[in-house]
Formats: C-alpha cells, structure tokens, sequence
C-alpha cells in the first residue's frame, strides 16, 4: 500500500494531474477546436495541419458520413445529401428558416424543429451537428492523448433557449461533457481582453457565416462583464453569397435552377466576395447541368452596393445594445471584430464610421472565438489556481415571458439580466373551482404572444378547487450558467402543494436523444453498455475527487454525523465502482449527491461569510 | 389566468435583506463602488464557474448563491427597485399597481411630456428624442435627490412611496423613449 502524502500545513496539496479540456467554435461555415497548452491557448490542427473544419456534413446510403474537406469537395454533386452551415436551422422550423426554397434540401418539418431527408434517413440539425462535434472531440482527444474531461461550445449571444438546448443536445450526442455554452463575442472579449490586458469597456462586433452578435462588456482585473447584447440570429456571410447568387441569376439571366447548379453557383458567390476583400474586381463562371456556360464580372463597387441593406441591418442591433446599456459610441473604448465576414471591407469601414474609431483586428477573425472558449474551459475544469482565473458575468439576449390574457405577453425576465437569474411571479384562477392552470412560455421582445418564439406549454393539475381568484399560483423561472430556461409552477395557499417544472425540448426528448445515441453506436458498433458504464466511471471518478477536495477544505463545517453519512456514501460509491453495473454506479452517485447537499450549502453560506469578510478588512 | 401582483423581482431564497447580503447599511444614496466591490467579491466565491466540474449538490447551491446575490444586485442598482426594497423593509408599500394618485401638476407635466414623445415618434425626429432623453435624466436626477433627503435624512418612508412612484412614472416614459428609437429606426 502506498504511503499517505501529508502538505505542510498551509500549503496546497501536490496539484492534481491537468484535465484535458477543449474550447469548441462551433461555427455556421467552419468549427475549431483549441486547448490551452502550457498556459498559451492554440487551435488543434487536423493531421494534414488545417485549423478549420468546415461545418459540412455528407451521408452516404451505407451509412458513412464524411465531414469537412472531403463533404465540401463533393457539395455541388450530393447537394441533397451534404448539409452546409446546419447552425441555421438548429432549434428551428421550417417556416423560421429564410430561402428556404433556395436551399437544395428535402425538408421535414417536424414539431418544435425541422427535419433533413437524406439518403442515410431522417436527420435532426442536432444529429447533423454532433457528426462536426464528434470528428472534434476525436481531433483533440489524439491530439492530448487521452479522452476529454469537459469541453466548452461557444452559440451565438443572440441564440434563444431553443437553439442553445438543441447546441447542447448535440454535445451531449457526440459523446462531450459540456462544461459550459458560452457566447461567441464573450469569448472573444476573454482571448482580446487577456492578449492585450485591457482595460475598460468594449463592443464585440461579431458576424460570423450565419449569425450576427454586438455584445457590449466591461473589462476590470479579472472580470468580464457583459452589459448588453444585441443581435440578429438570422444574418451572416451567408446572407452576403445569398445576394450575390441572386445578383448572378440576374447578370446573367438564370432560369431556375436544378438543385446541383444552385450549389455550385452558391460556391462561386462565396469564392467572389471572399476575393473582393482584397481584389477591385471578380468574375464568375461556371458551366452548368445544361451545358449553358456562365460568365459574369463584378466590381467591388456593385458587391458594396447589392449588399448595402445588409451592413445597415447590423446596425439595428448595435444601437440597442448602447441604448440597454445606457451608452453612447463615445464612451466606448475599443471595438473587436470578429468572424469571417468582417474581412469585407465595407463591413469594416461601416463599423469604423459608426463607432469614430477603427475597429481592432489584431486576433484572427477565425479562430479567436475557439481560442477564448479554450481559455474558459481551462478555468473551468479547475486548471487555473485560484486568483489567477477570472469572473465571467453574462446576461440573456432575449425576454423571457408568459401568455397572459387576450394573448399578451407578460415578461418575467427581462432582456440583458445577468445570469444565473430567477425571477416569479404570481398568478391565480380565473374560475370557480378551477383545478388546473395551462401555462405557455415564451421568449422574445414583442407584446403578442403570436410575435415571440414559443417555448414551452405545460399544465398544472391538482389546485383544490377555490372560488375564483383564490389560489396562489407561483410561477418560476430559473436560468442557469448556460442561458438555459426552466420553469416551475406551484400551488401553496392550502398547503395541499401542487407543482410541476418543466425544461423546454423542442421535440427532442430523452428518450429522443438515447436512440440517437444508439443509432449512433450500432453504425460505430460499439457497445452501448460499454459506453454508459464508462460514463459512469467518469461521473463516480469526478463526483469522489470533487468531495474528497471539498472534504480536505471545509471538513471542519460537518457534524459527526453528517461526517459518517458522507463518508458512508463515499464507500458505496467506490465499491459500486469496482462493479460493472453502470446502474448501481449511476444509484450510488446520487446517493452520495444527496448525502453532500446540506454540506455544500453550508460551505457556499461560509464562502460568502469570507467574502464579506476578506472585503471589510480590505476596507480597513 | 390573471395576475395577482407583481411580485415579479423578489428573490427566490432571500431571507435577509439585499443590503445585508452585501454587508452594507440601508440607504437610498449608495456607495456604488462598495456595492460593486462586495458582489464581485461574492460571485467570485459562488458563482457556477467555480463549480462546473463539482458534483450536483455544489453546483446546485451554487446557482441558488448566484441567482440570489444577482437578484439582489440588480434590485440595489436600480433607484426605483433600491427604494421600494428600503420602504419594504420599513414595511410601507410603494404599491405600484394600485395607487394611481398623483400630484395635479406631476401629471400634467407627464402629459406634456408624452405629447412630445409622440410628436418626435410622429415626425421620426431623433434629435427631438434626444432632447427628451437628456429632460427625463434632468428630472430623474432631482428626484433621486429628494429620495435620499426624504428616505436618508428624514426617515419619512411614507411620504417616500409618492417620490417612487413619480420615479416609476420617469423609468417607463424611458422604456417608451427606447421604443421610439427603435421605431424610427
């Protein structure tokens, strides 16, 4: 047996061993995947040392799904079946989705989300983005030598609580412990603001290939703090290819297109707009299915001038976040770019005229999200000691509501609060003896029900029957690190208690998710079991050394007897572990939970004690 | 389903005062840095980063700790939720939703204002906006002034609920402002 390690007291325990942990850009046109390695963050290259992997999935009728380079080689001769920049139609429907009729897809418009016909079958935007999240996760784990501890995905800050569920999901379908979804402009403020060291407060201007985020934080030792987001979810560089494809179909007099021509023509747009950004002038040819030969030119003139009233539409948003912020372009001291699509130089001179000031672009548009991601799944997985990592204090971008009578919206949380937040609000009945409540969440910034996303609809039975108006119905929102929603409502007045909470789905529900997870394994034939009681391993590994370090900090605030329940749960815990039943494993962790709840409360009550404390004698 | 009151904005676990929490005397003119210091002092100890990689019953208290210390932030920064929260206390409510009396000439005024805000919307007129904006700071800084002196110095709670209630008044005409950008927009 070996002998029992004892620090010198005051000092820290021999550092664990580094988990391996990975920031995730997972982006409309390419996704990345960046780790911090010796305390400097670096994006994980494929093994013929390309950074980027397009964000395009292709399925093959054997079941063989190529993803990247190889999907986008053969995109205009598989169009049907090789799905591009997929983050658009996350948590969306159909009808949500713009040229929906130019997209060269088999569309299944499914409840809650839309659906993609291929020749693999029926596929969820989820499914399709967790193949991208897969070849990642597999990049990095070869990369660092060992299976993920935890992963960061960066969403869109103007992502609604449908499309981050949905981002989640398809971590959690490509086999990654997500530690945390964070968003794209903050991570970028965290990989400028600890390059440069910067102080005060700046705007992140983010349009990336499908969305668009202006996120206004406020940079203090150690504290990003977001003070206002803004954004479009539904505008991007593709929207620019978009007008340009349509300004070629014009030029030179196009019918309409089969599906194999629309997507070559798509490619050859986005090939002109990306030579603009440094050219006067492009041309464009192709032959098509027909044989009929296209061949156009345009200056960066005319690019500027067909895509003008998508640079104004960015400014929209970016006078709200000022104004929620209570701002004017004067107070700010610095504007970041990020995303590809800020490389075109009407973008960047629209931003500059906007703010007075040029905007920086010291970091590379495409790779400084993943690299802040990186950064913040390092301090995540506990890899930074204490004081030399840093608060990251983010809000939601969108209301969170109710329907309330006559289909109005009556918000609960509004726009821009820091998260985590929970907030309620009382209701009662309408009738006499009225022993159900149906309660529809939405969220958005429109007062008619009609006019916001809806998120989820639920009911509550079981309200003993009171004349009208008598019941105390409260209803509570919670939010989490993630901008996650749930929702609990609960009937109190006669302590006869009535309550239910609900998590938004979006038709995806677990039961969704696990034969995803199967489907999944019988194509990799990989055994579904093997795969939960590793998991299960992971989860009992993590929870032991979580309570064992919280046990060697705070052991002093326990009762002999809470002392013996832990400890007898710790032992259950372990034996269960020695064992192969990921079941009994999965009982003896929440076991354990459960014996550790009332310590962690009281070791969160002593951090507080301290913080308030440590703050007076800073005062002195 | 109607709505009873607007309980909307009271924390879910709080027990002690929003001042308490941050260790600070209740008062309507705040030390705003103190305030500051205090709840990134807090976060820094409980906030859910700290706990992504712990076991459920620490990231479970962890966002209740959260959700709590930002609820009572966001509560203190903001004058109109501040002084409710001080008058509450003292158990006198603002009663926002069912008193509607105001001062003769405080409505008057706020007619006259609202008339204005509907004309610049009318005419797409951003400087006329503007113009509004910086009247309605003007009039929210002297009234946050006569706060202080009716809640700070002479102890009057009661007599406070009116001066809040004039302030609520000013923080909606402020959210109609913002609306208008948006419409001329």
């Amino acid at each position: 047996m070996a002998l029992l390690q004892i620090s010198e007291p005051g000092m820290s325990p021999a550092p664990h061993e580094r988990r391996l942990a990975v920031g995730i850009d997972l982006g409309t046109t390419n996704s990345l995947v960046a780790t911090v390695r010796s305390g400097i963050a670096t994006v994980l290259p494929d093994a013929q040392g390309r950074p980027l992997l397009p964000s395009i999935v292709r399925y093959h009728a054997n079941g063989k799904v190529d993803v990247g380079y190889s999907a986008q080689a053969r995109q205009a001769d598989d169009p049907k079946n090789t799905i591009v920049s997929v983050k658009r139609f996350m948590g969306r429907g159909v009808k949500d989705v713009d040229h929906a009729q130019n997209a060269p897809y088999d569309f299944v418009d499914a409840p809650g989300m839309l659906q993609l016909r291929t020749v693999a079958g029926v596929k969820s935007p989820v499914e399709v983005s967790a193949e991208i999240l897969k070849v990642l996760n597999e990049r990095a784990q070869l990369a660092l030598g060992g299976p993920l501890s935890g992963a960061v995905i960066t969403v869109p800050a103007y992502f609604d609580d449908a499309q981050r569920q949905a981002t989640k999901d398809a971590g959690r379908l490509a086999g990654l412990n997500v530690l945390r979804l964070l968003n794209e402009p903050t991570a970028a403020a965290i990989a400028y603001g600890l390059d440069n060291a910067s102080e005060g407060i700046f705007a992140v201007y983010d349009l990336g290939g499908g969305t668009f985020d202006l996120s206004i934080l406020r940079l203090s030792k150690g504290v990003f703090e977001v003070v206002a987001t803004a954004g479009d979810s539904m505008l991007g560089g593709d929207d620019f290819d978009q007008r340009l494809f349509c300004w070629i179909g014009e030029a030179a007099k196009l019918a309409p297109l089969a599906p194999r021509d629309m997507r070559q023509l798509l490619v050859k747009a986005r090939e002109a707009k990306e030579y603009l950004s440094v050219h006067q002038e492009a041309s464009v040819t192709a032959k098509l299915t027909s044989g009929e030969l296209v061949d156009v030119s345009l200056d960066s003139e005319t690019f500027c001038r067909i895509t003008q009233t998508l640079v104004q539409k960015t400014l929209g948003p970016v006078r709200r976040a000022l104004r929620d912020a209570g701002l004017s372009v004067n107070e700010i001291d610095g504007v970041v770019m990020v995303g590809g699509a800020t490389r075109m130089p009407q973008i960047q001179r629209a931003v500059a005229e906007f703010f007075k000031r040029d905007p920086l672009n010291n970091l590379d548009p495409d790779k400084v999200v993943a690299l802040g991601a990186a950064m913040q799944a390092n301090v995540l997985a506990g890899n930074k000691p204490q004081g030399e990592d840093w608060l990251l204090l983010d809000v939601i971008p969108l209301s969170l509501g109710v329907e309330t009578m006559g289909g109005l919206v009556e918000k609960i949380i509004p726009r821009n609060t820091t998260i985590p937040a929970g907030r309620g609000q009382e209701f009662t009945t309408f009738k006499d003896g009225q022993t159900g409540m149906s309660f529809h969440v939405v969220q958005g910034e429109r007062e008619l029900v009609s006019d916001c996303r809806s998120l989820a609809r639920f009911e509550l039975k079981g309200i003993p029957p009171m004349a009208a108006g008598a019941a105390r119905v409260r209803v509570t929102y919670q939010v989490d690190a993630d901008g996650l929603l749930s929702v609990t409502a609960k009937e109190s007045t006669t302590g006869a208690e009535a309550s239910v909470t609900v998590k938004p789905s979006y038709g995806l529900a677990d039961a969704d998710i696990e034969r995803m997870l199967r489907d999944s394994f019988s194509h990799a034939k990989e055994d579904v079991h093997a795969r939960a009681l590793a998991e299960a391993m992971v989860d009992g590994q993590r929870l032991l050394e979580a309570t064992r370090s919280a046990l060697a900090a705070d052991a002093a605030l326990l009762s002999p007897e809470d002392r013996k329940a832990i400890d007898a749960a710790i032992a259950a815990l372990e034996t269960a572990m020695a064992g192969a039943d990921h079941r009994r494993i999965k009982q003896a962790l929440d076991a354990l939970n459960r014996a550790t709840g009332p310590f962690a409360e009281r070791r969160m009550d002593e951090g507080v004690r301290r913080a308030l404390a440590g703050k007076k004698i800073g005062n002195l | 389903m109607s709505k009873t009151n607007a309980a909307a904005g009271k924390a879910l676990t709080s027990s002690s005062s929003h001042f308490e929490l941050f260790g600070l005397q209740p008062s309507f003119l705040l030390d705003h840095k103190a305030l500051e210091r205090a709840y990134r002092e807090i976060q820094s100890r409980v906030h859910p980063d700290r706990f992504a990689h712990a076991g459920d019953a620490e990231r479970r208290a962890s966002l209740q700790w959260t959700t709590r210390v930002n609820e009572a932030y966001s509560t203190l920064k903001n004058p109109v939720q501040r002084a409710s929260h001080i008058l509450s206390l003292h158990g006198v409510d603002v009663a926002f939703e069912t008193n509607t009396a105001m001062p003769a000439d405080f409505l008057m005024q706020q007619m006259e204002l609202r008339e204005t805000l509907a004309e610049a919307t009318e005419a797409k007129n951003a400087a006329a906006l503007d113009g509004l904006q910086r009247r309605i700071d003007g009039d929210k800084a002297e009234l946050e002034g006569r706060l202080g002196e009716r809640i700070d110095k002479e102890k009057d709670y009661k007599g406070a609920a009116d001066l809040v209630r004039e302030l609520q008044f000013l923080h909606k005409l402020e959210a109609e402002i913002d609306a208008a950008y948006e419409e001329i927009e």
